[in-house]
């Protein structure tokens, strides 16, 4: 029952995710699900799009602010602080929010978004670019990683339609 | 004694799952991979890995803050 070289598809179930957030928190969750996915077999397609596009990118720069959200509550020093929008908007909190966060991941000893989508390469997640998100904030195919495709909404209509799991994150 | 170990120690989710992968991806059928943790969370979530992926979860205990699996690969 087992193959193999890969280990992936031998129970046929699938999942697509639409990708369209780019920020360092909600880089999360898709590349947390595709890998799982994949992991447990599953044939896993990620859709990126809009601020979801620049995941594709060799060189992540990802960044997050905590501005126009109140559930965002920080541990710090024994509690747990929030970020009043009229502080949050200033110059450099977005820098300084940014690397508490990657700090709190690494002591928590939760993976960065660069290892899991090397996870996802590695198991075969297939990515695709939308190219009209491509095209509008002119971004250059060259400065994305290798193994990706190009493709558009009917192409992750036709995923979307042979999948038993569709998510839009 | 199983045939492979792995330490997932430190690891949060989804780690412990991806890294107990690409073990099982290594061994051949009817091997056992013994795997540590200090994720709470990999108790519920290496249930349902084996569920998911037909291998077997021989054993699954939990001594203080460490939680220990046996997986058998099918």
């Amino acid at each position: 029952m087992s193959d193999d070289q890969t280990g992936a598809f031998e129970n046929a179930k699938s999942m697509s995710i639409i990708v369209t957030k780019g920020s360092l928190d909600w880089a999360y969750p898709p590349f947390i699900l595709g890998t799982t996915a994949a992991a447990m077999d599953l044939d896993v397609t990620m859709f990126f799009t809009f601020y979801g596009l620049p995941l594709l990118n060799k060189k992540l720069d990802l960044k997050m602010t905590t501005l126009g959200n109140p559930a965002m509550k920080m541990p710090m020093a024994g509690m747990h602080m929030a970020m009043p929008n009229i502080i949050a908007a200033l110059p450099g909190v977005d820098r300084g929010a940014t690397t508490m966060m990657k700090n709190l991941f690494k002591k928590k000893g939760v993976a960065s978004i660069e290892e899991l989508r090397e996870a996802a390469v590695e198991s075969d997640v297939r990515m695709i670019a939308c190219q009209m998100t491509l095209d509008l904030f002119e971004m250059d195919r060259k400065d994305m990683i290798d193994g990706i495709e190009l493709g558009g909404a009917a192409t992750y209509i036709d995923v979307a339609t042979k999948s038993d799991i569709n998510l839009f994150i | 004694m199983a045939d492979q170990t792995l330490n997932a120690e430190g690891l949060n989710c989804p780690l412990p799952i991806i890294k107990a992968k690409k073990s099982l991806k290594g061994m051949a059928a009817g091997e056992t991979l013994a795997i540590t943790s200090t994720d709470p969370g990999s108790v519920a979530d290496f249930a349902a890995f084996c569920n998911q992926t037909g291998n077997t979860l021989l054993s699954s205990n939990t001594e203080g803050n460490i939680y220990s699996f046996e997986i058998k690969k099918n």
